[in-house]
């Protein structure tokens, strides 16, 4: 503690060059804590799909569809516990950009199979009472200003013409991955008032009674379906939700990549800062092993520089970047769940701490290794 | 009593016996010092004197425990101090020696309360103790009312007596003083000088102190010549023409 007066003065001799390093590292670290962001993002479904829940789609495609019969046939497997389904959508509200996901759902089993979905009891009613009804999740909801009582028109897409529905309910997430953008309504207000695919749903979502049968259930559920007009493939929600980030890349693969490229810049930036540092104060440095300063004390006021540079600036990045993810989703739907979490920040600081100690270490062991009659030969 | 003979004197503060320092630069081979023995009591002051390059720097930095010597031993107060680790040597140089350079080496970012505060910084002194500590150096050197100016608000003669405080604050065995008023006009020159022979004659300071400057010399006790690698004595009248 008592060097750390000497070590800010040091800090500060270059004010603009400490300042235009912390900025480096600030920036650098703000574009981790995005780029983590994202990834988190594009992984969401993957880091809280429920490990005893089977997504069970038409073997073909996802865009096909399966027979609304398959439901009672499920629920007579073994370790099946419940079964419910859900249709695509794919209305836009007021204009194309507008776009969110929607699912027509089976009301009598969906909040059985997905309880992570906090919705307040008397919504739930109001929701069930009303075939016009619709759930929406707290993001989707903010994003458009909606309230519980509403009345919004969605534009059909593949299904024609705008479609009525009354918000009734909002639901959130109880965890902080958990998807806050969807808008669930009746499947029953779908099946009445679409003009083709009648008695077809668009998935299955099953639920089983122990997570360790996942395997032997998924190959019952598609035994039961082969060589039918509507075979299935059956995944745990994790392969599915992994397959379906899968379809825009290996993004986790991009963004170590940029990160790997972002942390070796950083380490040449804070480095040369502390390297000319070093050089600048040879004479000093020389002094103060003069008056009694060890080797490893001079080792230690160097790297403790750099390490300030490096955290300060670290913290600053990862701040800015929890303040941007605090306004939610920029994209406008395409990244429901954004935030950055406490453990991703201690991550990006933890990546500033090594920064700092790698970029200083070189310099510190130069003045730790320095010796006084030749540093002081360059006064 | 400063002596040169290398007979053995019991009450010697420093003890120097048969120092060699050899530097190699390329192929070739310069002899610096060449069995310099040196005895010193405590409270003396002693001038080395002689041409540039005539190894008085090497000297000090010898008798400071900066460098180290191809052969013979420097002792002081009992401490041999050419076989230490450099561990063990730093430790030593912040207990026992006072450093005052020609150019100050004051650090510039830092003010003149704590540029002297920074030898105490390695001590196990509470904040408190090392304020008083440097309350009671900058006061003996007369820049109390300048605790808060750094290096660059100060003078020549005022900077060289900030480096002073910073050599006394610790209390040290001894003081070695490189060039003192080097760099110094002559007015500053005799104010640092005053303050030398106060020190020596008031507190009991040992002093050593490298100059080309013979009034600078004649402030002190004994003055040496470096000749050939090896010291002479000289008259102090000798020094003063």
């Amino acid at each position: 503690m008592k060097y750390l007066p000497f070590i800010f003065r040091n800090l500060f001799r270059k004010k603009t060059r400490t300042i235009l390093t912390i900025g480096s590292i600030a920036v650098a670290l703000f574009l981790f804590g995005l780029l983590v962001t994202i990834e988190t993002a594009l992984n969401a479904g993957v880091d809280v799909a429920g490990v005893d829940r089977l997504i069970v789609r038409n073997k073909i495609s996802l865009i096909m569809p399966l027979p609304f019969s398959y439901q009672d046939r499920l629920r007579q497997i073994d370790h099946v516990s419940e079964a419910t389904f859900a249709s695509w959508f794919g209305a836009v509200y007021q204009e194309p950009k507008n776009f969110f996901p929607q699912f027509a759902i089976d009301t009598d089993t969906y909040r059985t199979v997905y309880p992570e979905f906090e919705i307040a009891d008397d919504e739930w009613q109001a929701f069930l009472a009303d075939r016009q009804g619709a759930v929406v999740g707290r993001v989707t909801a903010d994003r458009f200003g909606w309230k519980v009582g509403d009345r919004i028109p969605l534009q059909g897409t593949f299904l024609s013409g705008t479609w009525e529905f009354n918000i009734r309910a909002i639901y959130d997430g109880s965890r902080a991955g958990d998807d806050e953008s969807q808008f669930w309504f009746h499947a029953k207000y779908l099946e009445e008032n679409r003009t083709w695919g009648k008695g077809m749903v668009g998935w299955y979502t099953v639920k089983i009674d122990d997570p360790d049968q996942a395997v032997t259930v998924t190959k019952a559920v598609d035994e039961r379906f082969s060589n039918s007009a509507y075979e299935t493939s059956t995944e745990t929600e994790q392969a599915f939700a992994a397959g379906f980030a899968k379809q825009i890349g290996n993004i986790r693969m991009l963004i170590m990549s940029i990160g790997a490229v972002v942390l070796f810049t950083l380490l040449l930036v804070t480095g040369n800062t502390m390297a000319m540092a070093v050089r600048e104060r040879v004479p000093e440095l020389g002094v103060l092993k003069t008056l009694g300063f060890g080797d490893m004390t001079v080792l230690f006021l160097v790297l403790a520089e750099s390490l300030v540079i490096a955290t300060v600036g670290g913290a600053l990045g990862v701040g800015l970047a929890k303040l941007f993810t605090l306004g939610g989703d920029p994209t406008g739907g395409m990244l429901p769940v954004f935030y950055l979490s406490t453990g991703e920040m201690l991550m990006g600081i933890g990546i500033a701490v090594f920064v700092g100690l790698a970029a200083g270490s070189i310099p510190a062991l130069t003045a730790m290794n320095l010796r006084i009659v030749d540093a002081l030969r360059r006064v | 009593m400063v002596s040169i003979d290398g007979r053995e004197h019991s009450d010697s503060l420093i003890r120097v016996r048969n120092l060699n320092k050899v530097y190699r630069r390329g192929g070739e081979t310069i002899n610096v010092l060449q069995g310099l023995n040196l005895d010193v009591e405590k409270g003396e002051f002693v001038a080395f004197m002689g041409p540039s390059g005539s190894g008085k720097t090497t000297l000090l930095n010898l008798l400071g425990g900066l460098d180290t010597p191809t052969s013979g031993t420097v002792t002081v107060d009992g401490d041999e101090i050419t076989h230490m680790s450099g561990r063990h040597l730093a430790s030593w140089r912040a207990r026992h020696v006072g450093f005052i350079f020609q150019m100050y080496n004051l650090i510039p970012v830092l003010t003149a309360f704590q540029n002297v505060e920074l030898p105490l910084l390695l001590t196990k002194l509470s904040k408190a103790q090392r304020r008083q500590h440097v309350e009671t150096a900058l006061n003996l050197v007369g820049l109390s009312d300048r605790m808060k100016h750094y290096p660059r608000q100060l003078s020549g003669g005022q900077e060289q007596r900030v480096a002073i405080a910073r050599a006394i604050v610790t209390d040290p065995t001894f003081l070695l003083c490189d060039e003192p008023t080097g760099d110094l006009d002559r007015k500053a020159a005799e104010e640092i000088l005053d303050l030398l022979t106060e020190l020596e004659s008031k507190h009991g300071k040992t002093i050593l102190m490298v100059t080309h400057d013979p009034l600078a010399a004649k402030r002190a006790d004994m003055v040496l010549h470096l000749d050939k690698g090896a010291l002479v004595e000289a008259a102090q009248e000798a020094a003063a023409s």
